[in-house]
């Protein structure tokens, strides 16, 4: 333990962050124009710029994404249970 | 030359898997601070929605050395940490390029607990960016009344909507004269971008502040966070502008349109729909004069910023 | 060399701050302190004193300041007085408990309402429990002596520690001081080396929210630091003579307690005064001496059992409330820390409130008439 009270960085401070979704945001490529809307207003950074890959792992489901994509290549889809 | 949205880096400050609310706007808004800063930073946090969700001992989501201190204190300890560096500079113990210091604040820790240590350091000049995430409350304690709460507003602590108007802070900015401040929306993040690398870049104070809608605190759906930040920019609710020493020096796009009079504001009545905190005066009954009161406050507004342009 | 100059407490402040090297001083004026402000702000502009200092709007901001300054790397200094402590007191429990190593000069005087300037200890006792340690001093000499010396316990102990004298008394009465050779407080005190800081190249965050089971620890972590300093303290002050030839130390003072059947437990100027007390009474026959509790937090408990004989009297004079309670604050702290043990006979005289005189005579008739069984009727202000 540090004398003083220090946190250093790290992904998934709040564990998993992907459990929380009720939706989740599935991009067809078919449709995408590259415009980095999704990349720029996502509030969680889990879509990666080059790839525009969604990791589902930390994304939160609150569907900003879908809802600026400019030609609806992202549409959010209802998470079934995995259990 | 404006920054497209496609030039902004990939570098992230904020890390994935933090505490907070789905589609939060402080969060978004810190990050792309975060990619017109770079990293070297150092960040003065107060209590906030940022803090609450920043990870528990010994971790944390952001990648800057970051420093909790007491709520009414972001600014004074900011300018310690200058103070702190200057001087360590100065005596040769640090070489180089010396860190952006900024801190982190909502609107609590900006417009109410805040105000004098920032309004202090605005009078010292002191070398720092103080940033707000406005979302028009005290969202992380359960949505209480702030003084940014806009009037009619139903907070946990004005349950019928706030009486008073909110305090115009951008304006009081203005009268301290710093050398540099802006207004920003998150529905404008290369805007938002550019004012934040030309606040790094000017010696002094610095004021940023942010306009952050809250889907939990203002009750719409969190897919609409930026619809609404960028309804409040089309309607007039949010002014983008930057300012230098007193003056506005510049009105930001779309902006820039409504205060020229060369476009309409326009989608007050779906703003204002959208929100649960408006509810009760969104009715049949009420809606018509509320608007047009709120249509009167823009245009007022809108007037005295022109005045007050270089 | 050293130098030989006439000083107020306030300008011996000032000239520590300097000896000690130190980087901020964030600062905001209070009488009886303002000097120590004004003295530090003079030498900055002139520049006597390599050093950066901050002119806040308030006390609250001088230790938020304090702390930013700390965390980014520098040796940090302060100085306030009463209420200006009082304003502080969030940020102290910050600083203290966030383990921010600097010294802070305090001005001891009363608290309002009503208003009033002159001394007494009612500031920085109710500042007891933020983690701070606390020395208490009584002479212009000590206070430069403890702010230096402070620098290197706080340091060492990774806790910040206040330095309390007396207003007026201390703080505005010029005495003879000694300031020794640069070079002396240079071995004597290096360079700041942080344990942590705030550094862009190694990011880590300050005071988080934490769960319960990391707080405990934490906080667990302070008090044992507190017991770890006590060493620390007398270590500091047997190399400070080593180099400067003076000699401010141990966490007691004592004057005649070898033979002593009475002893007079104070703090502050009034415990220096307490010695022509114990003079006197031992001119009467009452064999009395003198224990002068210099440093008060960390307690003294070890040291205090060691000097005080089985069955003795120890007669505390302090000036301090502690209200609902009918008694000081030092003597609950005494007894307490005591309790169950010698079978002392500890008495507790409040006096001295709001900077009223006192005297090596009125001292020793309170004295006595503690140890004479007469009741309490000699506290002053009945």
């Amino acid at each position: 333990m540090n004398v003083h009270p220090i946190s250093f960085p790290q992904k998934g401070v709040s564990g998993q962050t992907g459990s929380w979704r009720m939706e989740r945001p599935v991009l067809n490529k078919d449709l995408c124009t590259s415009c980095l809307f999704c990349w720029v207003f996502c509030p969680e950074a889990v879509i990666d710029k080059e790839s525009l890959k969604i990791d589902y792992t930390y994304c939160k489901g609150c569907g900003i994404c879908a809802s600026e994509c400019p030609t609806h290549a992202i549409v959010m889809e209802k998470e079934v249970s995995s259990s | 030359m404006a920054t497209r949205i496609k030039d902004l880096p990939a570098d992230e400050i904020v890390l994935s898997g933090n505490g907070a609310c789905a589609s939060c706007p402080s969060t978004l808004a810190l990050r792309i601070v975060g990619k017109a800063l770079g990293s070297n930073v150092v960040m003065l946090l107060t209590p906030s929605c940022t803090v609450a969700s920043m990870g528990l001992t010994p971790q944390m989501a952001f990648n800057y050395p970051a420093m909790n201190v007491c709520f009414a204190t972001a600014a004074s300890s900011a300018s310690g940490v200058m103070y702190s560096l200057e001087a360590q500079a100065m005596k040769g113990r640090l070489q180089g390029e010396l860190p952006t210091v900024i801190t982190w604040t909502g609107d609590g820790g900006t417009y109410d607990i805040g105000f004098q240590a920032l309004s202090a350091a605005a009078e010292r000049n002191d070398h720092f960016i103080h940033f707000c995430y406005n979302n028009e409350a005290y969202s992380n304690t359960g949505v209480q009344r702030s003084a940014a709460t806009p009037a009619f507003a139903a907070t946990t602590t004005t349950p019928g909507g706030k009486v008073e108007a909110k305090k115009n802070m951008p304006l009081l900015m203005l009268d301290h004269r710093v050398p540099y401040m802006a207004t920003a929306s998150l529905a404008y993040p290369a805007d938002l971008y550019d004012k934040v690398v030309k606040a790094k870049s000017v010696k002094g104070l610095k004021y940023i502040e942010i306009f952050a809608p809250c889907y939990p605190g203002w009750r719409f759906e969190s897919k609409d966070m930026i619809k609404l930040a960028r309804l409040a920019v089309r309607s007039g609710v949010n002014l983008l502008w930057e300012a230098e020493n007193g003056a506005i020096t510049r009105f930001s796009h779309p902006t820039k349109g409504l205060v020229e009079g060369s476009s309409q504001p326009r989608g007050l009545e779906e703003y204002f729909e959208a929100q649960g905190r408006f509810k009760h005066v969104m009715t049949p009954e009420r809606k018509e004069a509320f608007l047009s009161g709120v249509e009167a406050e823009i245009r007022a507004e809108m007037d005295l910023l022109r005045g007050r342009q270089v | 060399m050293s130098e030989r100059l006439l000083e107020t407490g306030c300008h011996a402040a000032a000239l520590a701050v300097r000896s000690a090297r130190v980087d901020v001083v964030a600062a905001y004026p209070i009488t009886p302190q303002s000097s120590v402000v004004e003295t530090v702000a003079s030498m900055v502009e002139e520049g006597t004193l390599d050093c950066r200092f901050l002119p806040v709007e308030g006390e609250h901001s001088a230790m938020a300041a304090c702390a930013g300054a700390i965390a980014a790397g520098a040796r940090v200094f302060t100085a306030t007085a009463s209420q200006g402590l009082l304003y502080m007191h969030e940020v102290l429990h910050m600083v203290g408990g966030g383990r921010l190593p600097m010294v802070m000069a305090n001005v001891n005087r009363a608290v309002f309402p009503p208003w009033a300037l002159l001394v007494d200890h009612q500031d920085s006792l109710s500042q007891r429990d933020t983690a701070w340690m606390q020395m208490y001093v009584a002479s212009v000499q000590e206070i430069y002596n403890a702010i230096i010396q402070g620098f290197r316990v706080a340091e060492g102990a990774q806790l910040p520690v206040m330095v309390n004298f007396d207003g007026f008394i201390l703080s505005h009465c010029a005495s003879g001081i000694t300031v020794p050779d640069q070079e002396a407080i240079d071995a004597f005190l290096p360079p700041y080396e942080p344990l942590w800081r705030l550094d862009p190249a190694n990011p880590s965050s300050y005071a988080n929210v934490t769960a319960t089971e990391y707080y405990g620890k934490h906080r667990a972590a302070i008090q044992r630091a507190h017991e770890a300093a006590k060493p620390l303290f007398i270590e500091a002050a047997a190399s400070y003579r080593d180099h400067t030839g003076m000699w401010d130390g141990d966490l007691l003072e004592l004057y005649k307690t070898e033979d002593a059947e009475v002893f007079i437990v104070a703090m502050g100027s009034m415990a220096a005064e307490a010695k022509l007390s114990a003079d006197a009474l031992r001119e009467r026959g009452v064999k009395a001496g003198v224990v002068r509790i210099r440093v008060y937090r960390p307690f003294p408990v070890e040291a205090l059992a060691e000097v005080l004989p089985e069955g003795a009297a120890a007669v505390v004079l302090e000036r301090n409330y502690s209200f609902g309670l009918n008694s000081g604050i030092l003597a609950v702290e005494l007894k307490s820390a005591l309790y169950g043990r010698k079978n002392l006979r500890i008495f507790d005289r409040v006096m001295g409130i709001g900077g009223q005189d006192l005297t090596w005579a009125y001292m020793a008739r309170v004295v006595e008439d503690a140890i004479n069984g007469k009741e309490a009727t000699s506290w002053q202000h009945e």
